[in-house]
C-alpha cells in the first residue's frame, strides 16, 4: 500500500488509488468533472489538476494518474489554482450564460466550481460556439451548447446501460455529443445520464421548467416500480410528487434508477380514487366512507373472507389486511395475482440469495427463464459487472438483447436435466456460480432448476448461488406475511369467498371472482377498481411510509413524502377503521403499534436490512418439461397501475417500445 | 456548425445505399484487412475498412467517394461494433466524406504556411474556375474544400486532388492544373515549379559535387 503526502499529511493508500482518490482519502477535495467513481477514467476536463512530486513541473490530472509511494501531492499551491483557474476559463469559454433558465439551476457542477475557480468576467472577445439540440428520446432534454464534453454519459451509455448509442461525433471545437443519428436512446436507464450530466446539457424532459431544487421537500424512501427496492428520494412540493431521484446504496441500487422508477412518477396525480365509490345498479358511485362501509358490512361474508394483495403494496397494508381476514375466521390470503402456485415452503428457494451486489463476483451465470434487463434491471447491470471480471452467462429462453453477449440454451426447460458440456464444464470450473430463475420457469421448472442447484453445488461454504428473480415490489414482504396458497390464487377462487379485499391488485382474473363481493383499497382508477364493488380509496407508495421487502429478502422502510388525494387514507388505517365496523376491531392504533404487532409475527419485519432465510430446499418434482415461450413483462413501461397513469411512462412504451409500429402505421 | 456536413436525406440514402456489400476483391481486401489484427481486437481495422469503403462507393458512383449511413453501418456489422462508435471515426477523420463529392476533390491548404505563400491565389483560381467551397461543381467533376495543413509546408502553397499533391502552386499553374483534369488528362502530381521533390528550387545548393558522383569532401575540409 502506498504512502503519500497530501498536502504535508501522510496518509497510506489502498494499492491502485489514483491521486484524486488519494487526496480525498486525506479530506481534500478535488473538483472534477469528468471523473466518476462508477465509470472509467477519461481525463478530459483537465478540472482535477493538482501538483505532484516527483514529476515533471506541471499541473497533473490527478484522476488519472497513480497514486504511488513517497509522492508528494499538493492542492492548494498556486501553481495549482492558477491552473484550475485557467481550465475553468476555458470550460467557460463556449458555455452559455443562461443559468436563470437552466434547469441545472442550483444543482450544477459548473455553478458551483465556477465559484471557487471562476474569474468575475470573461476575457473572450470571440462568438461562442453554438450546438444544435439533439433529440435523445421522452426522458433526456438537450441543450448541447452547455455541454463541456465530460463524456460521462458516452461512458454511462457504454459501460453501465450497455446500449451504445450515445457517442461525441466531430472534432476538436466541433465535437459534440449526440445519439445515433439522433434516434431515441433504447435504454431503461437513459434517465441516469441527467443526474451524471455535470451540467445543464442533458436535462430531465418530464420535469423540464418544473421546479427549483430548493423548493423541494425531499424525502427518503423505496421505489415500488420492481422487486429491487430502489432507494429513492422524492421531491416533493406541497401536494405533489415533482420528481424522484436515487439515493446511494450500495447494496442495492449503487446510484442508478431506471427509468420506471424515477419518471413513473407523474402518474401520481393522475388517474387516482379520491372518494369512496360504492356500486348501486352496476354503476359505481361516489359515497361517503360511512356508506362504503355500510355497503361491506351488509355482505354479512362471516368468514367467508379473502385477500388478494397487488404487485405495488406495503407490509403495513398486508398486514393489516391479513389480521382483518383472520380475526374473521378467513385464511384466503394471495399475493400472486396472475396464478403462479410455485411451493413456498422454504422462503430460501424463492430468494434471491447471492444478493444483488453479490451477483457481481459471479464466475458463471445460467439465467433460466428470466429477462432480467426488464425484470430487475439493476440486477441486470450487476451481471455486466460480473462479466467484466470474467463471468460466462448462458441462459434459457426466447432470445431476447440483454445488452450482453449470452450463449442462448433455447426455450426448452429440459436442458436442466441434461445441460450441454460446455455449459456443464463452464460451471464445474467456477468457484462462485449463480444461477437466477425468473418467473417464467419458476411454474414448471422450480423443483428442477433446485435439483441442479444441488448437482452442480451452487450452494457452497460462504456462498449460495441460487437465486428467483421476482419483479413485484410486494412479493417478498408478502410470502413473509403468508399471502401464498399452495394453489395459488386458485385455492382463493376454490374457496368461495363472499368477500375479498383486492389490496391494489389490477392484474387478477376478475371474471373468477363474479360471485364474491369485492372490495377494491388501492389509489388508482384501473383493472381492479373498474370490477369493485366498493372502492377505497387508499394511499399510494409516495403518500404512506412503509415496509417493502426487495427480492434478495433486505427489508426496508421508506417515508411519506406527501399525503393521499381527497377523501383517500393510508390503507392500513382504512382497515383498522373498517374492522371496527365489522364488530372485529383491530388491536392497533398508531402505525408503530401496527409494526409491533407484525414485528411479533414476522421477527424479520421488524428490522431492516437483510432478513435470512435458512436454505432448506422442499422436495419437488425435479422433472422440467415443455417451452418458455415468453416473459411475464409483455410492457417494461406499463406494468403497474401507477405507470400506466403515467403520460411519461406511455409515451416511452409508445416510443421506444412500439416505435416501429407506429412508423409503420404512419406510413 | 453552419458548415457542418449534414447526413443526406435517410430514406432517400438508405434506399440507394442499403444494400451495399463488398465486391469480390474488395472482400479479399477486407478480410485481409482484419487478419492484421489480433483477434478481439477487429476495431483497429475500422480505419481500413472504411477507406475501402469509401472507395468502392466511389468507383460505383465515379467520383471520390464518399461514405453513406448505410455503409457505415455496414463496416460497422462486417466488424461486430456498435454504429455509434464507427460513425465517431467517420466523423472525427476528415478524410472520410459525409456527402457525395465530385470526381476531384480539390482539397486546398489554407493553414499558415500556405497562406503566406499564397493559397489566397491558389483559391482564386479554383473559384475563377467555378469551384465553390464545400460544394460541387454542377457538371460533378469538382469538389472544393479548404483543409488545414497537409503535411508538405515545404512546397507551400498545395493543394491534394485525391490521392495526389499538387505543390509550390501559383494562380496560373493551379488553373492549369484544373483545367488539364478538366480535359481528362492527369497533370503531373508533385512541385510544379522546377524543383526536385522538397529539394531547392533550380537544382541542389549544397554538396552540388555530389549530384554526378559520390565526391569525397574529406580533402577540402581545413
Ligand atoms: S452532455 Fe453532459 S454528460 Fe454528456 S458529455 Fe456533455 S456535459 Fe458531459
Ligand atoms: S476529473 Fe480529472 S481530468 Fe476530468
Ligand atoms: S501549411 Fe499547407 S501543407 Fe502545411
Amino acid at each position: 500500500m502506498p504512502k503519500v503526502k497530501v498536502d504535508g499529511v501522510e496518509i497510506e493508500v489502498p494499492a491502485g488509488a489514483t491521486v484524486l482518490q488519494a487526496c480525498e482519502l486525506a479530506g481534500k477535495e478535488i473538483p472534477r468533472f469528468c471523473y466518476h467513481e462508477r465509470l472509467s477514467i477519461a481525463g478530459n476536463c483537465r478540472m482535477c489538476l493538482v501538483e505532484v512530486k516527483p514529476g515533471p513541473p506541471k499541473p497533473q490530472a490527478s484522476c488519472a494518474l497513480p497514486a504511488a509511494d513517497n509522492q508528494e501531492i499538493f492542492t492548494t499551491t498556486p501553481m495549482v489554482k492558477h491552473a484550475r483557474e485557467g481550465m475553468m476559463e476555458f470550460l467557460l469559454i463556449n458555455h452559455p450564460l443562461d443559468c436563470p433558465i437552466c434547469d441545472q439551476g442550483g444543482e450544477c457542477d459548473l455553478q458551483d466550481q465556477s465559484i471557487a475557480y471562476g474569474r468575475g468576467q470573461s476575457r473572450f472577445q470571440e462568438n461562442k460556439r453554438a450546438v444544435t439540440e439533439k433529440y435523445m428520446g421522452p426522458i433526456v432534454k438537450t441543450v448541447m451548447t452547455r455541454c463541456i464534453q465530460c463524456t460521462r454519459c458516452v461512458r454511462f451509455a457504454e459501460e453501465v446501460a450497455g446500449v451504445e448509442e450515445i457517442g461525441a461525433i466531430g472534432r476538436g471545437e466541433d465535437m459534440q455529443i449526440t445519439s445515433y443519428l439522433e434516434h431515441a436512446v433504447t435504454s431503461e436507464l437513459s434517465g441516469n445520464v441527467v443526474d451524471l450530466c455535470p451540467v445543464g446539457a442533458l436535462t430531465s424532459k418530464p420535469y423540464a421548467f418544473e421546479a427549483r431544487p430548493w423548493e423541494l421537500k425531499k424525502t427518503l424512501t423505496i421505489d415500488v416500480m420492481d422487486a429491487v427496492g430502489t432507494n429513492i428520494r422524492l421531491d416533493s412540493r406541497g401536494r405533489q410528487v415533482l420528481r424522484c431521484l436515487p439515493r446511494i446504496n450500495e447494496d442495492v441500487n449503487e446510484e442508478w434508477a431506471t427509468d420506471k422508477t424515477r419518471h413513473a412518477v407523474d402518474g401520481l396525480v393522475r388517474r387516482r380514487l379520491d372518494k369512496p365509490y360504492v356500486r348501486r345498479d352496476g354503476k359505481l358511485v361516489p359515497a361517503t366512507w360511512e356508506e362504503a362501509f355500510a355497503a361491506i358490512a351488509a355482505v354479512n361474508a362471516g368468514s367467508s373472507v379473502a385477500a388478494v394483495a397487488g404487485d405495488l403494496v406495503d407490509c403495513e397494508t398486508m398486514y393489516a389486511a391479513k389480521a382483518l381476514v383472520t380475526a374473521m375466521g378467513g385464511s384466503l390470503l394471495e399475493g400472486r395475482q396472475t396464478g403462479m402456485d410455485y411451493d413456498t415452503s422454504s422462503l430460501a428457494a424463492v430468494n434471491f440469495n447471492t444478493t444483488i451486489a453479490g451477483t457481481e463476483e459471479a464466475d458463471a451465470i445460467l439465467l433460466v427463464g428470466t429477462n432480467l434487463r426488464w425484470e430487475a434491471p439493476l440486477v441486470n447491470t450487476r451481471i455486466r459487472k460480473a462479466i467484466k471480471k470474467g463471468a460466462k452467462v448462458f441462459a434459457i429462453g426466447p432470445e431476447v438483447d440483454l445488452t450482453y453477449r449470452v450463449e442462448w440454451l433455447g426455450n426448452d426447460l429440459s436442458v436442466l436435466g441434461k445441460l450441454p458440456k460446455n455449459v456443464a464444464d463452464a460451471f464445474k470450473g467456477a468457484e462462485r456460480p449463480i444461477m437466477i430463475v425468473g418467473g417464467a420457469a419458476l411454474r414448471s421448472a422450480h423443483g428442477a432448476a433446485l435439483k441442479l442447484a444441488k448437482s452442480l453445488k451452487l450452494v457452497r461454504d460462504g456462498w449460495n448461488g441460487f437465486n428467483v428473480v421476482h419483479f413485484s415490489a410486494a412479493r417478498m414482504g408478502g410470502l413473509m406475511l403468508g399471502y401464498a396458497q399452495k394453489g395459488g390464487i386458485a385455492d382463493v377462487v376454490a374457496g368461495k369467498p363472499k368477500l375479498v379485499f383486492f389490496l391494489g391488485a389490477d392484474e387478477v382474473d376478475f371474471s373468477k371472482f363474479d360471485k364474491s363481493f369485492k372490495v377494491y383499497v388501492g389509489h388508482h382508477g384501473d383493472h381492479g377498481a373498474h370490477h369493485a364493488d366498493v372502492i377505497l380509496p387508499g394511499a399510494s407508495y409516495a403518500e404512506k411510509s412503509g415496509t417493502w421487502v426487495n427480492l434478495e429478502g433486505r427489508v426496508q422502510r421508506g417515508e411519506r413524502a406527501v399525503f393521499p388525494p381527497g377523501d383517500a387514507r393510508e390503507d392500513w388505517t382504512i382497515f383498522r377503521a373498517l374492522s371496527e365496523k365489522l364488530g372485529q376491531t383491530l388491536p392497533f392504533d398508531t402505525i408503530e403499534e401496527l409494526r409491533a404487532d407484525m414485528g411479533r409475527d414476522v421477527p424479520a419485519l421488524a428490522k431492516e436490512g437483510l432478513a435470512s432465510f435458512e436454505w432448506n430446499p422442499p422436495a419437488l418434482s425435479d422433472t422440467a418439461v415443455g417451452t418458455i415461450d415468453a416473459y411475464p413483462i409483455k410492457d417494461f413501461y406499463l406494468t403497474n397501475a401507477i405507470c400506466r397513469a403515467s403520460p411519461t411512462m406511455q409515451l416511452c412504451s409508445a416510443e421506444l417500445l412500439h416505435g416501429d409500429e407506429l412508423a409503420e402505421a404512419a406510413e | 456548425m453552419a458548415e457542418a456536413p449534414q447526413i443526406p436525406d435517410e430514406a432517400e440514402t438508405r434506399a440507394r445505399w442499403g444494400g451495399f456489400a463488398w465486391t469480390t476483391e474488395n472482400a479479399v481486401k477486407a478480410k485481409e484487412i482484419i487478419g492484421r489484427y489480433p483477434a478481439g481486437r477487429q476495431a483497429s481495422a475500422s480505419l481500413p475498412l472504411l477507406d475501402l469503403a469509401q472507395r468502392q462507393v466511389g468507383a460505383e458512383t465515379k467520383t471520390q467517394g464518399w461514405l453513406p449511413v448505410p455503409v457505415i453501418e455496414f463496416v460497422a456489422r462486417e466488424l461486430d461494433m456498435p454504429y455509434m462508435r464507427v460513425f465517431e471515426v467517420v466523423t472525427f477523420y476528415t478524410m472520410f466524406n459525409l456527402v457525395p463529392v465530385g470526381r476531384y476533390h480539390v482539397q486546398v491548404c489554407g493553414t499558415t504556411p500556405c497562406m503566406l505563400r499564397g493559397s489566397d491565389d491558389v483559391l482564386a483560381a479554383c473559384k475563377n474556375h467555378g469551384l465553390a467551397k464545400g460544394k460541387t461543381t454542377p457538371d460533378g467533376l469538382f469538389t472544393l474544400t479548404e483543409v488545414e495543413c497537409l503535411g508538405a509546408c515545404t512546397n507551400a502553397p498545395m493543394v491534394q486532388i485525391n490521392d495526389d499533391n499538387y505543390e509550390d502552386l501559383d494562380y496560373d499553374s493551379m488553373t492549369a492544373i484544373l483545367e488539364a483534369l478538366a480535359r481528362g488528362e492527369t497533370p503531373k502530381p508533385g512541385p510544379q515549379i522546377d524543383r526536385q521533390t522538397s529539394a531547392p528550387e533550380g537544382g541542389p545548393t549544397t554538396l552540388k559535387e555530389m549530384v554526378s558522383e559520390n565526391h569525397d569532401y574529406r580533402g577540402e575540409w581545413a
